[in-house]
């Protein structure tokens, strides 16, 4: 018999509603495998009491003969970027090293009414910036895969949901959250072998999720399957009043609408996408992934996405300017990190406190973001990158006209080594090259793993959908997902 | 008053101001949180999570407030824009839990209009001014610092942080102390009909950023100086005073004026340099990220417009058509308390011109020596309604109107039964007048003997003694006609 700890969201869900084990059983094993991986540096705060209460409501609901919520039994993980009432929340940083909120997150809150239990709290880059881990306060996170070159490289596991990604890749979790602002979901899934979707700005609440660039930040769900991204979106999704971002919709039931067939779909090609020096390998899973819609029933269409290259530095323009902002609130005087210097006055002490409370990566967001909006530069810089982001999202407008999803690979490269890419921030940023134009626009998109490479690493395919159609995404993605047929999981060294 | 000059050591100068006005929104809960606004609660109990800025809270906008900020901009005829949307303006202060303040720089909710000012209060209907309104936009207000509680270190009360702001700014339309003052009078008026702000300016519900500078005559705009939060009509007055004193002394010195924000001082009546354009803060404003857009629809407008009320220059024309004094109607329609006393008043069977003038003599008078307010008035307008039509059918002469009134003030009766109780009641009785007026020339024999000796000024001697024999129960002018016979 397959390990619990191994079954996915749906298999859980499932076998608890129909009694084939316990979900006390369930929340026990994942506790087993999160209390062992400590060497994967996954999980900041383990919170198995918070898993075992939701299971016992699980089976208690169960034995009652009542009707089990949609994630009744299901354990996931929650990355430390969602305020979790009397759960320290510190977006891997040392300023908030030691804060805990007195209230729930709106998305975390839908998981708990939907069932589900915490097994923890995980790692990620420090207030969700970066695209390898590296940033974390608490040390990065590894990846649970490794070459197969023989060396022991710890690889990166992506950013900034890289504690998700790695946790879901090593099963220590069925599912887990995470944040999208430029690819935070999408490429560290493609990294690790998982799926993971960026649904549309507005789906799912931003209140009681730590800020990073407002106009971006989404959250989405990270699973191993389809389905389970369907399942647990379902739950995270919803409007929320105390949002004002908020969409004003119904959740559609997506789960139910899954199908893998794509008959009457078009499927467009970004020939933008096809970058300079991108590897090989990923150039042949695109058109496998081409091909493998095609024998979906999706009609491939190449299209023009024109204003693409502008992407990138438009986003690292608008992200850092609303951070700038955003952050502004750690300054050590209600709460979090304060240093305060012998005889420091009020500046001394912001001063003081940001320095020591934040890391490099963010200090150099703080700064870009400050430069950019400052008076004399804000019309080059801002102003800027709002036209272009606005063009982004018409070149999507005129593609749409073309077609109804967008195939792509998800990221310029398999994972990196730790350390590789650390000393040069913008090879860094090129990670978010077909991930951050999307974001730009707000709209749906997911990445499913498409197979590995020569050295064994995982590829991810992304899907980019309509504004407000994640079920198309989710339904190509499922049509990879049935002819990838990806079973490829890391094996233990941890 | 409009030419309004300063003799300076080598000429005369021209004023120019401009007023910020900074009003609180009269709302129960603040611009983008749930939290409550009253003044003078227990420091940091009106305090939400969004107000102190705890990560990941989201500011949602209170809807009142903007409707409050619409209904004062159509109240003073400015465009509405349906289209608006919020900025932040970031600066690190410890009043400050965001790092920023959310306000409306590029799109404000409300665009030009304009408040009419009268030259000479005293004459209502003389020459009027316009002082232009560039624009009414809403914003947080801040928290405040203590800086006396403790010897090394500075409190923090958050229970303003958030509360919803108007802005408004004048155009540089003013041109002496009395014109800002008439201005920031009438400005305060609209906002209490209106019912956006309570106009307390004690309590800090409205504060005026003062701008102010000087030119010879005919000249371009001299540099201005801005002196903030200057919280009184009177100080604002002052303060521009002080200004304009100090600016020419500056510039006859041959000194240069420097742009710059300046402090009042109520207690010396003189203001102080606090930051020149050199330190200023580069604000870094951008479009709020955490909001959507402020879109309103035509629905929204027409309810904001349908329940305007009458506004006070609508009002007084209104009690002008009625034979009302100008100035009357001004006194009237100064206050909103004041306004909706006399409207209901004026609603009973009361004849308008009387009803004016004993409101704006007796009544204001009587109010004034309890100190009380009109909202707090012993004597309601029906109780009113009823001792002027005692007046007007002749039971009541002036003087025993008079009484009668003071009575009601005491005991809170009506003029009716006060009448009836003390026996009050004016009285035309010939007869019993006639033997009165007997006995007084009876008693009174040497002044008699003076009046027939051409000493005309002694008949006001005999209407008083008369007077006062009959307890000020007789009608004057039955006396007076009496009186004229039995001296004949």
């Amino acid at each position: 018999m397959t390990e619990l700890a191994d079954l996915t969201i749906a298999a859980i869900r499932d076998g608890v509603r129909d009694g084939a084990f316990t979900a006390r059983e369930v929340a026990e094993a994942f506790n087993a495998r999160v209390a062992e991986a400590s060497a994967l540096n996954a999980f900041l705060v383990a919170t198995p009491d918070h898993a075992l209460a939701a299971a016992d409501a699980a089976d208690a609901a169960r034995a009652a003969g009542e009707t089990l919520k949609p994630m009744a039994g299901v354990p996931i993980g929650m990355k430390d970027l969602f305020c979790t009432a009397g759960v320290r929340t510190t977006a891997a940083s040392h300023i908030l090293e030691d804060f805990t909120p007195t209230y729930e997150s709106t998305v975390s809150q839908n998981l708990w009414n939907a069932g589900a239990g915490m097994l923890g709290k995980l790692n990620l880059d420090q207030f969700a910036m970066g695209s390898s881990n590296e940033t974390s306060y608490f040390g990065n996170v590894i990846s649970p895969w490794r070459r197969r070159d023989g060396g022991n490289a710890a690889l990166a596991p992506g950013g900034s949901s890289g504690g998700s990604s790695s946790a879901v890749a090593a099963r220590l979790c069925p599912g887990a959250t995470g944040t999208d602002t430029g690819g935070s979901i999408r490429q560290p899934a493609a990294f690790t072998g998982i799926s993971g979707i960026k649904p549309t700005y507005g789906r799912c609440s931003r209140w009681g999720t730590i800020a990073f660039a407002s106009s971006l930040d989404q959250a989405g769900p990270m699973a191993r399957t389809v389905r389970d991204c369907a399942i647990m979106l379902e739950a995270m999704a919803g409007f929320d009043a105390k949002d004002s971002t908020s969409l004003q919709l119904d959740v559609p039931a997506w789960e139910a609408g899954l199908s893998g067939d794509l008959r009457g779909k078009r499927v467009g090609i970004p020939k933008e996408y096809r970058v300079d020096g991108m590897p090989a390998e990923i150039e042949a899973l695109w058109q496998q992934g081409i091909a493998w819609l095609r024998d979906a029933g999706a009609e491939i269409v190449e299209v023009s996405l024109p204003h693409t290259q502008y992407a990138l530095p438009a986003y690292y323009i608008i992200a850092p300017a609303e951070a700038s902002s955003n952050l502004a609130r750690y300054d050590g005087v209600r709460y979090g990190l304060r240093d305060l210097p012998d005889g420091a006055n009020l500046q001394q002490m912001y001063a003081a406190t940001r320095a020591a409370g934040f890391g490099p990566e963010v200090k150099r967001r703080i700064m870009i973001g400050t430069y950019v909006l400052s008076a004399g530069f804000y019309d080059a810089y801002y102003t800027q990158a709002q036209k272009v982001r606005a063009l982004i999202a018409r070149d999507f407008e005129r593609a749409w006209e073309q077609c109804d999803l967008l195939l792509a690979p998800t990221a310029p490269s398999a994972a990196f080594a730790l350390g590789e890419k650390s000393a040069d921030p913008i090879a860094m940023y090129l990670n978010d090259v077909f991930t951050v134009p999307s974001s730009l626009a707000g709209l749906p998109a997911m990445s499913v793993p498409g197979g590995l490479d020569a050295a064994g690493l995982p590829l991810g395919l992304q899907i980019i959908g309509k504004a407000l159609d994640e079920q198309s995404v989710l339904n190509a993605g499922l049509a990879i997902e049935e002819r990838a047929g990806f079973t490829a999981r890391p094996e233990r060294w941890w | 008053m409009s030419n309004y000059r300063v003799q300076g050591a080598t000429g005369e100068w021209e004023v120019v101001i401009g007023l910020e006005v900074h009003a609180q929104v009269t709302s129960n809960a603040k611009l983008f949180s749930g939290a409550a606004t009253a003044f003078g609660a227990e420091p940091n109990t009106q305090v939400s999570l969004v107000d102190a800025a705890m990560p990941g809270m989201l500011p949602v906008p209170n809807m009142e407030c903007i409707r409050q900020a619409v209904r004062t901009g159509m109240a003073i005829d400015a465009q509405i824009n349906r289209w608006s949307r919020f900025d932040r303006k970031n600066y690190f202060y410890a009043d400050l839990p965001q790092g920023y303040q959310i306000s409306q720089l590029y799109h404000p909710l409300v665009g030009e209009g304009a408040i009419e000012i009268s030259l000479d209060e005293k004459d209502p209907e003389g020459a009027v001014k316009r002082i232009g309104v560039e624009r009414i936009h809403v914003e947080q207000d801040a928290g405040k610092l203590m800086h006396d509680q403790h010897p090394t270190r500075s409190y923090v009360d958050l229970n303003r942080s958030g509360v919803a702001l108007m802005e408004i700014v004048s155009r540089p339309d003013m041109a002496s102390p009395a014109e800002a003052g008439a201005y920031l009078r009438k400005l305060r008026a609209i906002l209490r009909y209106v019912g956006s702000c309570d106009g307390n300016m004690e309590e800090g519900s409205m504060r005026a950023d003062v701008n102010v500078s000087v030119r010879r005559p005919g000249d371009p705009l001299g540099t201005r100086t801005e002196t903030k939060n200057v919280n009184s009509v009177r100080f604002v007055m002052a303060a521009i005073d002080y200004e304009v004193k100090r600016q020419i002394d500056v510039l006859e010195e041959g000194g240069t004026i420097v742009q710059e924000t300046r402090l009042f001082d109520p207690d010396k009546g003189v203001t102080r340099s606090m930051r020149s354009k050199e330190d200023a803060h580069d604000y870094r404003y951008f479009p709020d990220p955490d909001l959507l857009p402020l879109e309103l629809d035509e629905a929204f407008l027409a309810e904001c417009r349908a329940s305007l009320p009458e506004l006070p220059d609508a009002k007084r024309h209104r009690y002008e058509g009625l034979g009302i004094s100008p100035y009357a109607a001004n006194v009237l329609t100064a206050e909103v308390e004041a306004a909706r006393w006399f409207d209901a008043l004026l609603e009973t069977d009361a004849k308008p011109v009387a009803a004016a003038n004993w409101v704006t003599s007796e009544l204001f008078g009587a109010l004034n020596r309890l100190g009380r307010s009109i909202d707090d008035s012993p004597v309601s307008p029906t109780q009113a309604a009823e001792l002027l039509a005692l007046v007007a059918d002749g039971t009541l002469s002036g003087s025993l109107a008079k009484q009668v009134f003071e009575i009601m003030l005491e005991t809170g009766d009506g003029a009716a039964k006060v009448v009836e109780d003390r026996g009050l009641k004016q009285t035309s009785d010939t007869g019993a007048i006639e033997a009165v007026i007997a006995d007084v020339i009876a008693k009174n024999p040497k002044q008699y003997e003076q009046f027939k000796g051409g000493k005309e000024a002694l008949f006001g001697f005999f209407v008083g003694q008369t007077m006062k024999a009959m307890g000020g129960k007789a009608n004057p002018a039955v006396v007076n006609e009496l009186l004229k016979k039995a001296l004949a």
